[in-house]
């Protein structure tokens, strides 16, 4: 029986409106990356001080989080702590549901789709609209995104044309002005009655209490302003000690996810202070589901520097082949097969991940904060529940490779079992190099 | 110099042309080329598969095998870098962690070898041929080792080195990946030597036998007339044979 990885990677490469829409898009990406990153005075200089500044992050986590709090609360907002997904869901549907909220508008969150959010609400009989463009999509859709920062990127204009004259009745256009138009106009008129807003964010700052929301469509920043309440939803690591702190990592976050030199939209969120009767109740959930371990487990906590660019799915060569939804995780590609394994519950799918890898370590080489992927990958390969059958074979591998002579016997084991296959040109006749130099 | 050869597994009983080209370039730049034949599998297979005891075996094998060697050469990026980078990550014991800390620093890929160690640039090859080099992932990324191939390439008599703008992408292979994901591993390869082939090379070469093996079988699948090639088997050839 082919798992269930393997199935969704065959279903991915017999997809060739896929393959395509997803090579194109990472290529696009990289090409402009390459062109921006290489206009920093000194690249590698700019990396060690990013992720100096995500090591002091997860070093100093709890006395950062007590400074947020206080700065956070004290500018009025409301802080959730969620020790799993499934509490972080229900604060939110249970925040939603006390103030009778039916409707609203959400923009992206990858630890919104890693709570399972979206199916919370619908379970809680909420109706909460996607309104970042791409998740818009892949929600009318009935999917999950592919990829961390652009979650459509599966889908070409043609299939983004057929499933809007389908789900929203208009005539098919495949013209990205038109079709964004369409799902702008809908939009609208949800940002004007939505009860509510919900977001992710990138970043904490310690310091001030800013919830720092990077993005390029303004929805974000409407979903945050106009409705009366609004929840932000991020993982506990990613406080940041300070506003200067932020700086090198705003600068690379772009660079790195789509080559821009700044999101359209850098939005420094703070509650508002006023107690009048209709100023904006302003959440924040922080998840940790799985962090709080990793941050104790020195062979992995190195993750938890991530922040979120999505480059290393972009070059790399597995995931530029079959997309996000092969991986069959909230978190695709490099970052998402060591993520997964962290994060909730560990699944047999989640172990298979570090195994849909060539180790090429070109996600380590792309990072903006130097991430050692591979390395964890390996990690996490050695401690996979490995199938019998691997098991066996690598005990027969390193009894045989243990002596020279059971090499050599072997080797000829398979030469005379290969002989048969010589037939069909399947493979060469060889004599070994060592056989060769001890020839008299 | 007296010279250890590491022969990877693989190149050993795939590959051997690759490992007789080394000892023929090494030994015509002067040197004095031993093989110790108990040598076998550096622990690379077992530890990328996630079995590490398995690995630290084999590792043992390969630290105890080489202390006493001078300078160890091998015609493999990948397997240098499991050597070089990797034994780390074993439970090697306190001894053989000091002599593996000690080996390592002596432990080198052929052209690394060539151009850093040796100094040298020329090796006096002729390869009247038109070449393409791909840059084998192990080697690029985890050991560093970039500009020395092509280096050595361009010093080649009559050679006439493609290069083009098709990056560094991996040719798909991943050890037990191709196996496991062998259809992936097939179209990534395949994309590959699309890229390498439209240069319009005869000869694509590269330092590791394992994805250069991958790659031949990509051109055959894509219809493409490449040959794959050590960069040792060009390095060794003086008359443009091989």
């Amino acid at each position: 029986m082919s798992s269930l990885v393997k199935q969704s990677i065959k279903k991915a490469l017999n997809d060739r409106q896929l393959t395509e829409a997803v090579l194109k898009s990472c290529l696009k990406s990289v090409n402009k990356r390459a062109d921006t990153i290489t206009e920093l005075d000194d690249l590698e200089q700019s990396r060690q001080k990013a992720r100096a500044v995500r090591e002091r992050s997860i070093n100093e986590l709890d006395a950062l989080h007590n400074s947020f709090k206080s700065s956070f609360t004290k500018a009025g907002g409301i802080l959730h702590y969620a020790d799993t997904a499934l509490a972080a869901s229900r604060i939110v549907t249970n925040i939603l549901n006390e103030r009778n909220l039916r409707s609203g508008v959400k923009s992206k969150s990858m630890v919104a789709e890693e709570i399972g959010l979206n199916k919370a609400l619908i379970d809680a009989g909420i109706d909460a609209v996607e309104s970042d463009l791409g998740e818009y999509i892949v929600q009318l859709a009935g999917e999950t995104p592919s990829h961390i920062t652009a979650p459509a990127l599966h889908r070409s204009k043609e299939s983004i044309g057929r499933l809007f004259s389908e789900k929203l009745g208009i005539e098919y256009t495949d013209d990205p002005h038109e079709l964004t138009m369409v799902a702008r106009r809908i939009l609208r008129k949800r940002f004007v009655e939505a009860e509510f807003g919900i977001s992710g964010a990138n970043f904490l700052i310690a310091e001030t209490g800013h919830v720092i929301v990077v993005e390029n469509e303004s929805n974000a920043r409407l979903g945050a302003s106009l409705p009366k309440v609004f929840i932000a939803v991020t993982g506990i690591e990613k406080v940041l000690p300070n506003l200067v702190d932020a700086a090198p990592i705003l600068d690379l976050l772009p660079r790195s996810a789509t080559g821009q030199r700044a999101s359209a939209y850098v939005n420094f969120l703070l509650p508002n202070k006023s107690k009048s009767a209709d100023s904006q109740e302003f959440h924040l959930v922080l998840v940790d589901n799985g962090r709080s371990r990793a941050l104790k487990d020195p062979l992995m906590r190195e993750m938890l520097l991530c922040i979120r660019c999505g480059a290393c799915l972009n070059i790399c060569p597995v995931y530029r082949s079959v997309g996000g939804h092969a991986y069959r995780s909230v978190y695709p590609g490099p970052m998402g097969a060591v993520l997964s394994n962290m994060l909730g519950e560990r699944t047999m799918i989640h172990q298979e991940l570090p195994f849909l890898s060539t180790l090429c370590g070109v996600c380590k080489e792309i990072c903006p904060i130097g991430i050692d992927i591979p390395r964890m990958l390996l990690e996490l390969r050695s401690r996979a529940d490995k199938p019998a059958i691997e098991k066996m074979a690598a005990s027969v591998w390193e009894w045989t490779m243990s002596s020279h002579t059971r090499l050599e016997m072997a080797a000829q084991g398979v030469k005379l079992f290969s002989g048969l296959l010589l037939v069909s040109g399947v493979l060469e006749n060889k004599s070994s190099f060592r056989k060769e130099v001890s020839r008299p | 110099m007296k010279i250890s050869l590491f022969i990877p597994c693989l190149v050993d009983q795939a590959a051997p042309e690759t490992a007789k080209a080394t000892v023929t370039l090494l030994e015509r730049l002067g040197h004095e080329v031993h093989y110790d034949i108990r040598q076998t599998c550096c622990g690379q297979a077992p530890f990328n598969a996630g079995f590490r005891d398995e690995a630290l075996t084999l590792a043992e094998k390969f630290i105890k095998l080489f202390s006493n060697s001078e300078i160890i050469v091998a015609p493999s990026g990948s397997c240098v870098s499991m050597v070089v980078n990797h034994y780390q990550e074993l439970n090697l014991s306190t001894d053989l962690n000091d002599d593996w800390l000690e080996l390592k620093t002596r432990v080198f890929e052929l052209t690394s070898f060539l151009v850093d160690k040796l100094q040298l640039s020329d090796v006096g090859a002729n390869f009247p041929h038109k070449v393409t080099y791909h840059a084998s992932c192990h080697l690029l990324r985890d050991l560093g080792v970039k500009d020395q191939p092509l280096k050595l390439l361009k010093n080649v008599k009559d050679l006439q080195l493609i290069e083009g703008d098709w990056g560094d992408e991996c040719c798909g292979y991943g050890g037990a990946f191709s196996a496991k994901y062998s259809d992936l591993s097939n179209r990534i390869a395949d994309r590959r030597a699309e890229n390498l082939a439209a240069g319009g090379a005869e000869f694509i070469t590269g330092a590791d036998d394992s994805c250069l093996m991958n790659l031949r079988e990509a051109f055959k699948r894509i219809g493409k007339p490449q040959q794959t090639i050590h960069i040792a088997r060009i390095l060794a050839s003086t008359n443009g044979e091989l």
